[in-house]
């Protein structure tokens, strides 16, 4: 009996000592892990704040001003001005025909047709 | 182990049989017994401290090498929680109030040579030379030979020079990291952004310091690595200040002015959504400094928040505020503008004649000097500096600025009767922009005094009242038929309701006295004049505008179109909805649909 718990204990201990090494080298290879990770967020956080930069340099005002002026034929951009605003009681009433036919759609028709001609120029 | 029986009968009877005593036998026997044990005993408690004493060793021996290790290698950080504490050692952001960057770091190399290691140092020299045409060749490789270790070559490199330099293949060149301070908008916003150089420094780091603007007054919270990088955010606009810079640039060169400064600031919080000061730098390639002539000359003088200007006439609001705080008088009292006036050997004098008298309202409508002199001679040179003196004219500016720490305005050196009168339109007394601004959001919010700041609050400053609601009240209704009716009737902005008053003053010669054709232009601004948000200052340093018969200078030929401009541009940007109709064929209908 004597023989049975020593052995069962001797092999307590070998088992245990089996799992704390392991477990030690488990969290060796974390930490290994985790060093490697926080090396790669630092560089792509130092390539995130070039891009940051960079994006910023792009969106400068005057090159953004500049593009404008380049591209004034397509997308013929002006300075926003006082003109540029409207009063809620400005917007007309939808022609009743029309969003009538709209709440009636159940697939998507394209209305342009039967819109008056100024609407369409505001649609598109 | 056998056991000895203490009385063996076979000795026991030969004893009796020879008359002996047996128990001596008996003791005997004991004794040898006793002295087996004892050795048994010592035996086993000589093993015990044995054992003992190797268990001691061991542990000392343990200690004692883990004390060796600790002591000769190097120290190392615990890298087990490294992840809960995250350090930035990098210097924070600037960012405008959307949050759109204004200063930001860059990675680059700094290049330096350890002439020990150099194999060929007349080619290094000379190659070097070639990538950088500031550098000399003879000089570098006198640098090399002059028996030093370590010669720092240069604080900045761009990629495609650190690839020449590594093209020349020379060991003895080596680089070490830097950070940079990048301001991708360039020259926007310079003066308020100021610039940074490399403080202490090392091989494989150096410390970024700011030496001017918000860089340096801010420079603690900036490097705080605590703060875990967050940016420092800043009160400015950068499309408002896109704009003004780009307006008042073309009004400068149009006008043909020296240069021009322009301040936009919220009645309400005090913050600045535009401050600009031309003729300006690039702040990512900071100008030195003049060491001779005059300072604000060089483009890194601060025209808006350092210069301290007679801004004239735009004084008078002041005045006629005072009159109608003190209840002297009302908008429509009438006051003498009979001219010249005289005072202590001193004229004052009127741009046109005005007739004998004027309202109080027409007094600031149409500029009178004459008409405000005698105001302020009416209400006495304590009240007048005591107003004054509540408005922030007189101390430095509470800026984040370190050049609005030194910058004091100039006062009269004796504030007698007639440095009261010329006081009253804006001559004898020297402010920044920034300090009228500060002056006329007090004016026109409702009389409250407010601190100019560069920083994002968003909360509404409840400062002192300087004046009553009412007089506020009146003051923007006179200010704004300046425009409607008065000196500066260019000044209308189709939508907002612009308000202000103009000032022209000539320029102190430095050898005495007046310049007759040089000045300082001045309009100070507000809209919507009905319920003001932001007072314009716009500032012009000698302006001439020629497209009549004679050369005109007074602000509202120069200064007042420039500012128009600029409110015409930035009120939209600035959120403003305007009180206008909307322009005939738009249509906003069906477009949902």
């Amino acid at each position: 009996m004597r023989l049975f718990l020593y052995s069962l204990s001797a092999l307590a201990v070998i088992a245990l000592a089996y799992w704390a090494y392991n477990e030690n080298y488990a969290t060796q290879q974390a930490l290994r892990r985790v060093e490697a990770l926080q090396r790669e967020i630092g560089a792509n956080r130092e390539k995130l704040s070039v891009l940051r930069a960079e994006w910023a340099y792009l969106n400068r005002p005057e090159r953004l001003r500049d593009l404008v002026d380049l591209n004034f034929d397509t997308l013929r951009l002006v300075p926003l001005s006082a003109l540029n605003f409207a009063d809620v009681s400005q917007v007309a009433y939808p022609n009743p025909a029309l969003a009538a036919a709209a709440r009636d759609v159940r697939d998507p028709v394209d209305l342009s047709a039967q819109m008056p001609k100024a609407a369409k120029g505001a649609a598109r | 182990m056998t056991r000895i029986p203490l009385r063996p009968l076979a000795r026991i009877i030969s004893a009796r049989e020879k008359g002996e005593d047996p128990d001596l036998i008996e003791a005997e026997n004991i004794r040898l017994r006793h002295e087996e044990m004892r050795d048994l005993d010592r035996q086993r408690a000589e093993g015990r401290l044995l054992l003992l004493a190797l268990g001691f060793l061991a542990a000392f021996v343990v200690v004692g090498a883990r004390m060796g290790v600790l002591a000769s290698v190097d120290p190392q950080e615990p890298h087990a929680d490294s992840t809960s504490s995250r350090v930035t050692s990098t210097r924070a952001e600037i960012v405008d109030r959307n949050g759109m960057i204004l200063a930001t770091n860059l990675v680059t190399k700094a290049l330096y040579a350890q002439p020990e290691q150099m194999i060929d140092k007349a080619t290094a020299a000379r190659r070097l030379a070639e990538i950088f045409p500031d550098m000399k060749a003879d000089e570098l490789l006198r640098k090399f030979n002059s028996g030093r270790k370590f010669v720092w070559l240069r604080r900045k490199l761009s990629p495609e020079q650190q690839q020449k330099v590594h093209d020349i293949g020379e060991p003895g060149l080596a680089f070490g990291p830097r950070e940079m301070r990048l301001y991708p908008n360039g020259r926007l916003a310079a003066h308020v952004l100021g610039g940074v150089s490399f403080g202490r420094e090392g091989v494989s780091w150096a410390e970024l310091v700011g030496t001017a603007g918000v860089e340096y007054w801010f420079d603690s919270f900036l490097r705080d690595p605590n703060r875990d990088g967050q940016p420092l955010q800043l009160s400015i606009d950068l499309p408002v200040q896109a704009a003004v810079r780009r307006v008042l640039n073309g009004g400068m060169k149009m006008l043909r002015a020296r240069g021009a400064a322009a301040v936009l600031m919220d009645v309400r919080t005090g913050e600045l959504r535009a401050l600009v000061s031309l003729p300006d730098f690039d702040p990512n390639n900071r100008p030195r400094p003049l060491t001779r002539g005059d300072a604000s000359d060089s483009p890194l003088f601060n025209r808006a928040a350092q210069g301290v200007y007679e801004l004239g006439s735009t004084f008078k609001a002041f005045t006629a505020a005072l009159a109608l705080q003190s209840g002297a008088a009302r908008p429509d009292t009438m006051i003498e503008t009979r001219g010249p006036l005289k005072k202590d050997g001193f004229v004052i004098k009127d741009f046109h004649d005005y007739g004998p008298r004027l309202s109080l309202t027409d007094v600031i409508v149409k500029s009178s000097n004459i008409g405000a002199a005698n105001m302020a001679a009416a209400i006495g040179a304590d009240a007048q500096k005591a107003f004054l003196q509540k408005l922030g004219l007189f101390d430095p500016l509470p800026l984040q600025l370190p050049e609005s720490k030194r910058t004091r305005p100039l006062l009269p050196a004796k504030w007698n009767e007639l440095s009261t009168m010329t006081v009253a339109y804006g001559h004898g007394i020297a402010v920044t922009p920034v300090h009228l601004a500060a002056a006329y959001a007090a004016l026109v919010n409702g009389g409250t005094r407010v601190r100019p700041t560069l920083v994002k609050t968003d909360t509404v400053q409840q400062g002192p009242r300087v004046i009553s609601q009412q007089t506020s009240a009146e003051i923007r209704k006179i200010l704004r038929q300046v425009v409607t009716r008065g000196t500066a009737s260019l000044g209308k902005v189709r939508g907002y309701e612009v308000g202000g008053k103009t000032g022209t003053a000539n320029k102190p010669d430095p050898q005495g006295g007046y310049y007759e054709d040089k000045v300082i232009s001045t309009f100070a601004s507000f809209f919507p004049a009905s319920d003001p948000r932001f007072v314009l200052i716009v500032t012009l340093d000698e302006p001439v505008e020629t497209s009549g018969p004679k050369p005109r200078r007074t602000a509202g030929w120069t200064a007042v179109p420039v500012a128009a401009e600029i409110i015409r541009r930035v009120a939209p940007l600035l959120g403003i909805r305007p009180k206008i109709d909307p322009a005939p064929g738009m249509n906003y209908t069906l477009s949902s649909y």
